[in-house]
């Protein structure tokens, strides 16, 4: 017989706690239920239990549930986290996302949709880490878009990795229309496939979507398997550097679009060269870079800060910013004039960079 | 007094995470501060040498910084560079604060 889950209720409001375990002991697993009104209590039972699931208030005296989760998401890798708060703000759902979360829900909309809560709550408990496309387990992007086509769908697949966001139109069950970082049809489709992780998503279809995609979904599915198979492995020394030469100016024009000045791309020391566009100076900033992202990781531990989001530099010039992805740092410069979300815009640069 | 505590010390301690403004000289030495007197000296020191340190390898790597920041989960260190020193903000990142919008040279 399987041992039933735990899970950890943190919030401050006692009644809420009652409440919310009654409810939470009509999962049809039947978990058992913890429950913390303090973070240091919460943080006992972690260290105590084998918890699979917390259940986190944001706002609460003393140590609020983002500096909790910030604790938890480095301490506790594997739990699984589901944000539960009143605060109606999408800047608090973002900052939790980007904590790690799992799941962010208001707690009115709980009470309205109970079942949805419980329902999302056990695939929480069930599931298992395992590679692919999240729901689907074990399945890539291709046999995804091959059941909706098959099976004669009318939908719009909305596919996300990390920071990028792309969109399939599939009207029964043909392919109409891609859209990815900037381009549509054909192109972008090929871009999307080239994705090898990454979350989707059914939404309602749009009849009314231009066409832009005429060929059969299964040509396409076949020259861009072709594509692919002929990137990994180029038969020719000519067809390696034609390869990397396409490579070089598509990230050049990556970066014109985004309107960013250079990109430095640093593996970990030792695991080869770093890359760079857009800049002359590439072995002082390379070392001010792992430097800068050293430093801050070894603060952000001993000061308990939580996860390290960004390190960024100014002066009257240029504005700089240090990011993480895939093992690899990204140190991006950018005009001191450039506005709007200057993090968000060198993840998707770096992110579209990367794929 | 503390006879207690010898049997039950908490297992999972949490830090307070520092808040307030600290000024340093080129040295490292703390100028000024308004963080909490509670709050262990030694991390103070620890964060202005850091950040000294990031703004001279900065200059060394021929791109000075006139405003470093580290943004993490729960806490924003900006610091603003002045002759050599620097003044270091040092905000925690709660849900009753809003984040704050990064400033302009």
């Amino acid at each position: 017989m399987d041992k039933a889950h735990k899970i950890l209720i943190l919030d401050d409001d006692n009644d809420w706690l009652t409440l919310s375990r009654e409810m939470l002991a009509a999962l049809p697993s039947r978990p058992e239920i913890l429950t913390a009104n303090t973070g240091k209590r919460a943080l006992s039972l972690l260290e105590s239990e084998p918890v699979r699931l917390l259940i986190c208030d944001l706002k609460m005296p003393r140590i609020d549930g983002l500096q909790i989760l910030s604790i938890v998401r480095r301490r506790y890798p594997e739990l699984r986290t589901v944000v539960l708060s009143a605060l109606e703000d999408e800047e608090f759902r973002s900052r939790a996302y980007a904590l790690g979360v799992d799941l962010f829900w208001i707690k009115i909309e709980m009470q309205r949709n109970s079942k949805l809560f419980i329902e999302c709550l056990e695939s929480l408990l069930g599931r298992d880490d395992e590679p692919g496309f999240r729901g689907i387990q074990s399945k890539s992007l291709m046999d995804i878009i091959q059941m909706e086509c098959l099976s004669r769908s009318s939908t719009v697949l909305r596919i996300t990795r990390g920071p990028l966001v792309s969109k399939l139109w599939i009207q029964d069950g043909e392919l109409t229309d891609a859209e990815a970082e900037g381009v549509r049809g054909e192109a972008a489709f090929r871009r999307i496939l080239s994705w090898k992780s990454g979350t989707f998503e059914n939404l309602p279809a749009e009849p009314g979507r231009e066409r832009t995609i005429l060929k059969p979904v299964n040509a396409l599915l076949l020259e861009t398997a072709q594509d692919m198979d002929e990137n990994a492995t180029p038969a020719t020394p000519e067809a390696v550097e034609d390869a990397a030469h396409r490579k070089t100016v598509w990230k050049l024009s990556q970066l014109t679009r985004a309107g960013a000045d250079f990109v430095i791309a640093i593996p970990p020391e030792g695991m080869g060269e770093p890359e760079a566009l857009g800049t002359q100076v590439v072995t002082p900033l390379v070392q001010w870079t792992r430097h800068a992202a050293a430093i801050a990781y070894r603060l952000g531990e001993q000061l308990e800060a939580g996860p390290l989001l960004q390190v960024s530099g100014q002066n009257l010039e240029r504005q700089v910013l240090v990011l993480g992805l895939n093992e690899r740092l990204y140190l991006v410069g950018w005009p001191a004039d450039a506005t709007g979300n200057l993090l968000e815009r060198s993840r998707k640069l770096v992110a579209s960079w990367d794929s | 007094m503390g006879f207690l505590k010898r049997f039950f010390r908490g297992r999972a301690g949490v830090q307070q995470l520092p808040t307030g403004t600290v000024t340093v000289d080129r040295n490292g030495h703390i100028v000024t501060s308004t963080v909490s007197s509670v709050y262990p000296e030694n991390l103070l020191r620890d964060i202005s040498a850091d950040v000294l340190a990031l703004f001279r390898e900065a200059r060394t790597a021929q791109m000075p910084l006139a405003e470093i920041s580290l943004q993490f989960g729960s806490l924003h260190i900006t610091a603003r560079e002045l002759r050599g020193g620097a003044i270091i903000f040092l905000l925690p990142q709660t849900a009753l604060l809003p984040t704050p919008t990064p400033s302009r040279p």
